[in-house]
């Protein structure tokens, strides 16, 4: 047992994360460390911490709804409330999301290593994350009233209301540097942390998938930092760059909104798509089919999305020829996704599958994306575009991807991983519960907004024709169903962290990834010893992992 | 300090010359740059400004920044980053040099 | 650069040069891109208001601005060669070049502080009525001017700063021939400045 104590701190290398007590202890231990473990949960904390408020401003949302007139809360506090719901569930919890939590947590242990590369530019994202939080929620209070923009912040609008705009837009911005910190440090710490023998095609795809990811963070966001910054300083100072009464061009904002907001998407769903890799094979009892093409197509993904941006902008006024460039581009992008899906189905396919919590998220995911992605090809025909932009097709569209896609990645990963990162284990039973109460909930909200979008239903708008209210009683009962779901499945992961099954075994699910090797919960340093990787890519738990320590058995 | 790896120990006798060599070019090239906005050279005045600009950059780059004498790696992410702001902005500019 | 144990996790602290390097320099192109959006809407609305632009562009001091191009490419001269002056063990000679790149980022945004009060003297800023009374080519370059020139001043301050440091250090023998990716970082964000102006200068002083 190597430990080194000094004056009654324990430096002990081979306790929990958890249980470590560095020079700070209690709460402080927690917001001031530098561990990726500690990180993560931090991001998870303060994430579902926003998510809450996000999920609530959608539930006054679909409250409202209920009635076609006026019902429940103002149309100024209506369009604050969307705004709200945009930005919180965007910036601060899908933005972040995966890589933040679970990027941070197992990136490094994925690749054998002890820690990113920078672990206090790590702790430093978080801080910027909290305080980018902060400053949003702040907006709510400020006299003016929060943002009633959009979350898309659209110039005239922008510079001409009175709310809050220029806050919310720094909360924004604030958040950015986080989310490109974050880039850097997992792009870094993939090139040179992985382990002595993991090569880049021995990496797992999560890592992949967090790679990709990386790089948009890193060349995207930037872009949308200075467009914020810059209608900041337009408020402000009255310059002229985008505002039409001093010579600027509108449409110039949304390209630039744009050239960042589309590849954020995939900012959302490459670290879902990676954790769907993980989680499909373990649960197939089968090898990842066509491993190389799911790399190769994170990659493509994150090329290919950042050309196709002003398909957001069909109907705004662009040239013709732009239109017809940019419609072409995005069902280029569409090509990579299917990939991985029928990727996903193939290692399914004659698979030993055993329904656990997890694996049911991973199918609801390949379902519920593929509505999303197929919807979106549809609203990327130029034609059917002039019909259904700015309709609740849109809306029902980015939510089968983004909550469908991502939010369900993320409660697959958070099932998948929870015995793992706590070394407690959740009730099954409540766990499954709570799915069927997800998915159904999940589809009666969101798919009569395709149906009634298509219909001709605005989005963003407060009241509507008769003719469109069932579709929204539907949709709003939905969203009770899908809030229930919610309120289950948390519940019972803290009900599990506080009296839950103990878990010291180290892999529980059967998983080949390197995560599955060390103890549960984690030591400190992840590893005794920095392992040497001499199998092939998910062959670790078949070859006995080669890990250079006397004793892998404690 | 024991165990500093290959990569991070000093090398003694560094040369100035070539940064001074760079600095030269770099000012000439500023000179033909400015000498040059004086003359009409019609519709290619943007792409030689440009030009000239670029190949300073790419002096900075790969002797100032050192770029030259690093791994591949980074010269393989300069040009990842310089293609994503290209292909950007002619997808962007297409928008508004056509109908 | 090891810190007491206390405040880390690993006793060892993992050292890794080209690591840091690759972070700074994936950082650096986070600048790039920040500076790339708004040469964007500087072509497209130069593309759309050629002759306004011309016009306006005359009303800025060629000279000032080729002046402070040599100041700056020659304090980007300097601090590489404070580079080179530490790796050869001459501390010295590396702290008299990291001055010199202090001086003359100083004098740079001494001229620039000239060149603004010049035209704010004249009533041409953000916001002026002398200045919305213009045609709108003329509005957004003028606009465009300011932010983009801010932006970069802003960026040469932070830059002076990061050197300041590094000065800091190096005096305190903190960076040596053994321990310098420090002032490489500080100099490659000093060179990234550089490479900014090298491109706001043709395009705002030299398109008349």
């Amino acid at each position: 047992m190597r430990a080194r104590k000094m004056n009654n701190v324990n430096y002990n290398k081979d306790v929990s994360y958890l249980e470590y007590k560095g020079k700070y202890s209690g709460l402080p231990g927690w917001i001031f460390s530098t561990d990726h473990k500690r990180i993560g949960i931090l991001y998870l904390v303060t994430m579902l911490s926003f998510f809450a408020v996000g999920v609530s401003f959608g539930f006054m949302i679909r409250l409202k709804l209920l009635f076609p007139g006026n019902a429940i809360i103002s149309p100024q506090t209506y369009n604050s409330f969307f705004t709200l719901h945009g930005v919180i569930m965007i910036f601060l919890f899908i933005i972040p999301g995966l890589p933040a939590v679970f990027g941070n947590f197992f990136l490094p242990i994925m690749i054998g290593a002890k820690d990113v590369a920078f672990p206090r530019i790590n702790l430093l994202s978080w801080w910027l994350f909290l305080t980018g939080g902060l400053l949003a929620i702040t907006s709510i209070l400020l006299p003016g009233g929060p943002a009633d923009t959009g979350w898309t912040f659209y110039i005239p609008y922008s510079v001409r209301t009175g709310t809050n705009v220029i806050f919310t837009m720094f909360a924004a911005f604030v958040l950015g540097f986080s989310s490109i910190l974050t880039g850097i440090n997992f792009v870094t710490t993939i090139h040179r942390l992985r382990a002595p023998g993991m090569g880049w095609f021995k990496m797992p795809l999560f890592p992949w998938s967090l790679y990709a990811t990386g790089w948009i963070q890193i060349l995207a966001t930037p872009i949308i930092g200075i467009t914020l910054l810059l209608v900041i300083i337009e408020r402000l100072f009255r310059v002229g760059i985008f505002d039409p009464s001093l010579g600027g061009d509108p449409i110039l904002y949304q390209h630039l909104f744009w050239i960042y907001s589309h590849p954020a998407v995939y900012i959302m769903i490459l670290p879902a798509m990676g954790v769907i890799s993980e989680i499909i094979p373990v649960f197939s009892g089968r090898t990842i089919f066509g491993y190389r093409f799911i790399a190769y197509s994170s990659l493509a993904i994150a090329f290919f999305g950042s050309l196709v941006w002003a398909h957001h902008m069909f109907t705004a006024g662009m040239s013709n020829t732009g239109q017809f460039i940019f419609s072409l581009l995005t069902f280029l992008v569409a090509i990579p996704s299917a990939v991985k899906v029928f990727n996903w189905v193939a290692t399914l396919y004659k698979g030993s599958i055993r329904v656990e919590p997890p694996l049911m998220y991973a199918l609801a995911f390949i379902f519920l994306f593929s509505i999303g992605g197929l919807t979106g090809l549809m609203q990327g025909a130029l034609s059917v575009n002039i019909q259904i932009h700015a309709t609740s097709f849109i809306v029902g569209h980015f939510h089968y991807v983004m909550f469908g896609g991502t939010g369900f990645g993320m409660f697959a990963a958070l099932h998948y991983w929870f015995p793992k990162m706590f070394g407690k284990m959740y009730n099954i039973k409540r766990a499954k519960t709570a799915f069927w109460f997800l998915l159904i909930g999940f589809n009666l909200l969101y798919f009569p907004m395709l149906i009634m979008g298509w219909l001709g239903m605005p989005r963003r708008y407060y009241s509507y024709l008769p003719e469109f209210q069932p579709f929204h009683v539907a949709s709003t009962i939905g969203s009770w169903i899908l809030i229930t779901g919610l309120i289950i499945l948390f519940a019972n992961l803290i009900i599990a962290l506080r009296k839950g099954k103990i878990v010291t075994e180290k892999n529980i699910w059967g998983g080949e990834t390197l995560e599955w090797q060390t103890a549960t919960p984690p030591i400190v340093e992840n590893f005794e010893e920095i392992p040497v990787v001499e199998s092939g890519f998910y062959e670790y738990k078949q070859n006995n992992i080669q890990l250079v320590e006397e004793d892998i058995n404690k | 300090m024991e165990n500093i790896p290959e990569q991070n120990q000093k090398k003694n006798n560094t040369g100035y010359t070539k940064y001074i060599l760079v600095w030269f070019a770099l000012i000439i090239l500023t000179g033909l740059t400015v000498s040059l906005a004086g003359m009409d050279l019609g519709r290619i005045t943007v792409a030689t400004a440009l030009l000239i600009a670029s190949i300073k950059s790419s002096l900075v780059l790969s002797v100032f920044m050192h770029l030259k004498s690093e791994q591949k790696a980074f010269k393989v992410f300069v040009l990842v980053a310089l293609f994503f702001i290209v292909v950007s902005f002619v997808l962007l500019f297409s928008d508004y040099s056509s109908y | 650069m090891i810190s007491a144990p206390e405040n880390t996790a690993a006793v060892n602290i993992h050292r890794d040069d080209i690591g840091t390097r690759m972070g700074i320099w994936l950082f650096l192109f986070t600048e790039l891109l920040l500076f790339g959006g708004m040469f964007f809407i500087y072509s497209i609305y130069r593309f759309l208001h050629q002759n306004e632009f011309h016009l306006a562009a005359l009303e800025l001091n060629v000279i000032v601005g080729t002046f402070n191009t040599a100041i700056l490419l020659t304090s980007s001269l300097t601090i590489a060669l404070s580079i080179a002056a530490i790796q050869n063990d001459n501390k010295k000679l590396s702290v008299i070049l990291q001055i010199m790149t202090l001086v003359l980022g100083a004098a740079f945004l001494v001229n620039k502080y000239f060149e603004w009060m010049t035209k704010i003297n004249h009533g041409i800023y953000p916001g002026s009525d002398l200045l919305l009374s213009r045609k709108p080519g003329e509005i957004l370059f003028f606009g465009l001017y300011y932010v983009m020139t801010g932006l970069h001043g802003l960026h040469v301050i932070i830059g002076m700063v990061l050197i300041a440091v590094m000065l800091r250090l190096t005096v305190l023998n903190k960076i040596d021939s053994n321990n310098f990716v420090r002032l490489e970082a500080a100099g490659l964000y000093w060179h990234l400045v550089d490479i900014i102006w090298i491109f706001l200068f043709p395009l705002f002083y030299l398109i008349t």
